[in-house]
């Protein structure tokens, strides 16, 4: 006997959910490919929790229809589902043992005792815990309990796996180790995993696919690299990565690239797909450079002012002012840095810039 | 949803085509024609015996039944069996209270349909399982509509819950209110109601101009308010000197605590008159020492007075414990620091801090006064209040029972409208001081006058009370309290003797009988009560359901009902069919279940919210159900409060009067009502002994089944107020 995946698709169509007056999820619809980890991604009440809810089963939508494996479960309660889930809290049974908490599952669909045992202990020796069965949750330690609650969602082999913001109790370190564990372990077993997370970095470090969310609707869905480098609007782009949002304007495309005027400067963008005229132009803080001297000679970049500099080991983080508004800039060259108070023009470089509608 | 529509609507069937429809006790007149056939079942009866108004059951069953075989119809299903459900528990109801012993159960509904040859009796074991399957059908229903989140458990639990409540405490309420107005020839009329509520002897002031006695409302609330003063402050001076003070023996005022527990209400009226009656101890002394006469001054407002005081202080003591604990001691280290002295510190901060905690107590002891029984019976003499006024009008030569029922609405009134103020008014007003995050400080001295004040007051008192205690435990064992001090086991033989006689073991003690009755009735009705209470904690803490809020108000009123006026309900509702329970143990059991549970539900709820709700849904995306995750995941964790709650509403089973006294019958007579029936003929020397062995008996399961659970986890929660602020009295 061994650990498989019953890897199932998911989709939802026109899902919403309302509480009284208040609707939690709008209109959602989309689709996760079997065998992906789909990360919903938003700031904190965004809807993304309610709609991993509603995979589980542990929400029922109040309009909409939910299919996992083409199958039509919007009715179905959380019991009869076959999806499972990773808990923020963990949730493991404190007064079970590790072994039985992670039979618990199997145990209660009827699976002998002595298979259940096994296939527990099975699945704790795959997240690195074997030997670990007669502990007690109390007496693991928080990476190690989170390791328990991912074998004990395994073992049943899902068609779904859920995490919910299942790295938010780990310390810094710890979040990165397990973050890769978990990708590992998915691709190996070829799970479908729809994660919950509101850190940006671990949903592009972790996704084949983000759907963003934002104010109960999904705000763009797309590759962690679509999203960085092609959001479709201010909030994509301000929320992944982080972004000086400027005023430009669009002024001519060709053959996928557009080109947007900035001032007395000319940039050219991946193709918004967007008509000529206003749009704000999205610049990664990684995109501009400082180049000290004086102001008249500036032919492709901007004067500024630098109002902070702060000093960070691997990076200059700095904060000017200019004509368009304050600017962010993260530079790597912290040999030669500019310090506070002095002029500079700032320089754009060619990928790191994204238009998106005003 | 199939097996489980299935088996209920298995059980409906047997319910109504094979098991006896009516109860056939001795207490009805018997059914003419003898139902023939097997079991005089809803089905035969109604083809053979002419009570037509039973076949049209078999109407939704027949229709569930055609939803549950036929494939075809699957869609319609939950609707189907919401609409049948639904109309056969109607139809269930509608008949059993249309149609009594004699035909019509209104005159109205005769001259509407023309009288009927045959009437018919109280609902029986057929009856209950058909309505029980119908609800079930019916909830059944309504999870495959899709509400609850297509959860059956919760959707049966809530209606299960629900339609206890509405049979067992508001069709009762219901009886009171319409008995209130009866005229005397079953029908109901305003002015009898205006007339009865409105009654001099119940409102007069003539006390306040001429020398008669006042309205017996004017003396309850006298006696409540005065009661809920004195108790409030000394419950707030035990308060100071257990948490405020370094007194060294507090492990001896927390033992104060469990006393009440323990203690039937009216025995510290016995022990009051072993001092203070015509023969008691400090009435002989006196008029040994100065020559004052013996009088029957304790008997009256001083006594009833004093007798509440000494029962309801411990309760007022646990209130404030919590309000005195729950100020942040950092508070006052802050307003120290800011020069504010000792004295200024606690008028300043603590005080009003402690303010509204105060009212709360004040409240507590003002409802718990209003609602007791055995001690102003006992002690009352002449001066009467509303608990014992609506007993002596049931059971005196008056048996006006729509006078007893007009009285209940008042008491019931005033009860409720406290409950409401504490609730609403208090519930709001309250200050949490000690948050989640570390106190460090710690708590202030008390300024010196108030700690003289505090010692004084509190441990004259607690020395008081244990000596009464003493005098109940040594009573037993004298010939004649006052007259005759010579000891004896006569009264402890006279309860509990045993002999050997030809047929072996023969408990010929006259206590034997009513005490193997309470253990009984005590045993079943514990399980019973955690049952329900638990039920609804889990279904008010874990469920959310549209109208939660109501449902938890409902729950929780029967904690206000007084037991007087429960009794008093019980008698109305439950001496007619349909429901016809006087006399057999069964009202006893359900009195208790359904007095005891909002302690049970107050200790499952605090317990419940302790237990991460992801817990749950965890279990439940791992394949689990509603009900194996109770079982698997919420009962071990809920073990503690379990046991709590079993054994409170075991002892409180054993120690409570008010409601039972009312409901005894001869077969199944209760140890307390055994005791106050001794007393009132002058047998106190019995009275005492059994009393004492009652109070034995409850220390010792209490200590055993702390023992057992292990102190610490059970001591903590007997010691949370808000269990025992709950105790019914």
């Amino acid at each position: 006997m061994s650990i498989a995946s019953k890897a199932a698709g998911v989709e939802f169509r026109n899902v919403s959910r309302r509480y009284g007056n208040t609707t939690a999820v709008d209109d959602v619809s989309f689709t996760i490919e079997a065998g992906n980890l789909v990360t919903l991604l938003g700031p904190s009440g965004c809807g993304k929790t309610t709609t991993l809810r509603m995979i589980a089963g542990l929400e029922m939508a109040s309009s909409g229809t939910i299919l996992i494996g083409g199958k039509d479960v919007t009715r179905l309660p959380a019991t009869d589902r076959n999806v499972t889930m990773v808990f923020q809290s963990y949730a493991l049974f404190p007064h079970m043992t590790v072994a039985d908490n992670v039979a618990y599952g199997l145990v209660v669909s009827g699976v002998r005792k002595r298979d259940a045992a096994a296939k527990a202990t099975e699945g704790l020796e795959l997240v690195g815990l074997g030997g670990y069965g007669q502990r007690l949750p109390s007496e693991l330690s928080g990476g190690q309990q989170q390791r328990v609650a991912v074998a004990r969602a395994l073992v049943l082999e899902p068609e779904v796996l859920l995490f919910d913001e299942p790295l938010s109790n780990l310390d810094a370190k710890l979040r990165r180790k397990m973050r890769d564990d978990i990708r590992e372990l998915q691709q190996k077993l070829g799970l479908t995993s729809v994660y919950v997370t509101h850190d940006q970095e671990e949903a592009l470090a972790v996704s084949d696919r983000i759907i963003v969310m934002n104010k109960s609707v999904i705000a763009q869905t797309g590759t962690p690299d679509e999203l960085y480098r092609r959001p479709k609007n201010r909030f994509v782009a301000d929320f992944i990565g982080g972004a000086n949002l400027i005023d430009g304007e669009l002024v001519g495309r060709s053959g996928g690239t557009a080109t947007v005027a900035l001032g007395r400067l000319t940039l050219s963008v991946p193709d918004p797909g967007l008509p000529a005229g206003e749009v704000l132009l999205a610049i990664r803080p990684n995109a501009i450079r400082l180049r000290t001297g004086s102001a008249d000679s500036a032919g492709d970049g901007i004067p500024v002012t630098v109002r902070k500099a702060t000093y960070l080991g691997s990076h200059m983080e700095y904060g000017l002012t200019s004509e368009f508004g304050d600017l962010f800039v993260v530079d790597p060259n912290v040999a030669s840095p500019v310090p506070a108070g002095a002029t500079a023009l700032a320089t754009f470089t060619g990928d790191g810039i994204a238009a998106v509608a005003r | 949803m199939r097996p489980r529509s299935a088996i209920w609507l298995a059980l409906g069937w047997v319910g109504f085509a094979l098991l006896p429809w009516f109860a056939g006790s001795g207490t009805q007149p018997a059914l003419a024609p003898p139902s023939p056939g097997p079991a005089g079942s809803a089905l035969i009866d109604g083809l053979t015996n002419g009570r037509w108004w039973l076949l049209p059951i078999a109407l939704p069953l027949l229709l569930a039944l055609a939803v549950t075989a036929l494939p075809g119809l699957r869609a319609r299903r939950p609707a189907v069996l919401l609409a049948s459900g639904a109309f056969g528990l109607a139809w269930i109801t509608v008949q059993g209270f249309a149609i009594g012993l004699d035909g019509w159960a209104s005159g109205w509904l005769g001259a509407l349909f023309g009288p009927l040859a045959l009437g018919q009796g109280g609902f029986g074991a057929g009856a209950a399982l058909t309505a029980l399957s119908f609800l079930f059908l019916m909830t059944n229903g309504f999870a495959g509509l899709g509400f609850m989140k297509g959860d059956r458990f919760t959707a049966g639990a809530i209606g299960l819950v629900l339609a206890a409540i509405a049979a067992f405490v508001f069709l009762p309420v219901g009886y009171v209110l319409s008995g209130a107005g009866d005229t005397g020839s079953g029908g109901f009329s305003a002015a009898a109601l205006g007339a009865r509520l409105a009654a001099p002897d119940i409102w007069r002031l003539s006390c306040l101009t001429e020398a008669k006695s006042c309205g017996v409302v004017w003396n309850s609330v006298f006696l409540a308010v005065m009661t809920g003063i004195a108790t409030t402050l000394l419950g707030l001076a035990f308060a100071l000197v257990a948490v405020r003070t370094g007194f060294r023996a507090k492990k001896l005022l927390r033992v104060l605590t469990v006393l009440p527990i323990i203690t039937p209400p009216f025995v510290i009226s016995l022990a009051v008159i072993l001092l203070f009656g015509r023969n008691g101890t400090v009435t002989l002394a006196m008029s040994d020492w100065f020559g004052l006469p013996a009088s029957r001054w304790i008997y009256g407002l001083p006594g009833v007075l004093l007798t509440q005081t000494l029962a309801f202080t411990p309760i007022s003591f646990l209130v404030m414990i919590g309000v005195v604990q729950g100020i942040g001691p950092s508070l006052e280290e802050a307003a120290q620091t800011l020069r504010a002295s000792r004295w200024i510190t606690f008028r300043t901060v603590t005080w009003p801090l402690m303010r509204p905690g105060v009212a709360n107590a004040f409240l507590i002891s003002f409802i718990e006064s209003l609602a007791d029984f055995g001690n102003p019976l006992i002690l009352g003499g002449n001066f009467e209040v509303l608990s014992t006024k609506i007993y002596f009008a049931v059971v005196g030569a008056q048996n006006d029972p729509g006078r007893a029922a007009a009285l209940g609405i008042i008491l019931l009134c005033l009860c409720l409208g406290a409950f409401w103020v504490q609730r609403q008014w208090l519930g709001k007003k309250s200050y949490a001081t000690v948050g989640g995050k570390g106190d460090n400080g710690i708590p202030s001295q008390l300024p010196r006058g108030i700690k003289i004040a505090a010692y004084a007051t509190a441990l004259p008192w607690a020395a008081f009370t244990f000596v009464l205690y003493g005098l109940i435990l040594f009573g037993g064992f004298t010939e004649n309290w006052g007259r005759n001090n010579s000891l004896t086991l006569r009264h402890y033989l006279a309860a509990f003797d045993l002999s050997w006689g030809p047929g072996g073991l023969i408990w010929s003690g006259r206590a034997w009988g009513s005490l193997f009755t309470t253990i009984e009735v005590a045993a079943l009705s514990a399980p019973l009560t955690a049952a329900v209470g638990l039920l609804t904690a889990y279904l008010l803490v874990r469920q959310s359901f549209k109208g939660r809020g109501a449902f938890e108000f409902l729950t929780m009123l029967s904690f206000a009902i007084p037991g007087t006026v429960i009794g008093i309900s019980y008698i109305l509702a439950f001496n007619q069919p349909p429901i016809e329970l006087t006399g057999t143990i069964t009202i006893l059991i359900i009195c208790f279940v359904f007095r005891n549970m909002p302690v049970s539900i107050r200790a499952g709820v605090a317990a419940m919210s302790q237990i991460d709700r992801s817990l749950d849904e965890c279990s439940l995306t791992l394949g689990a159900g509603s009900v194996q995750t109770i079982r698997r995941v919420i009962l071990p964790l809920l073990r503690p409060a379990i046991v709590a709650s079993l054994v409170y509403s075991f002892v409180r089973a054993i120690t409570s009067i008010s409601a039972v006294i009312f409901l005894v019958s001869p077969k199944y007579e209760l140890a307390t009502a055994y005791i106050v029936g001794r007393v009132e003929q002058g047998d106190f020397g019995l009275a005492i002994a059994y009393s004492s062995a009652l109070i034995v008996l409850m220390s010792v399961v209490i200590a055993l089944i702390q023992f057992a659970v292990g102190e610490r986890r059970i001591g903590r929660r007997a010691a949370t107020p808000v269990t025992l602020q709950e105790k019914p009295v």
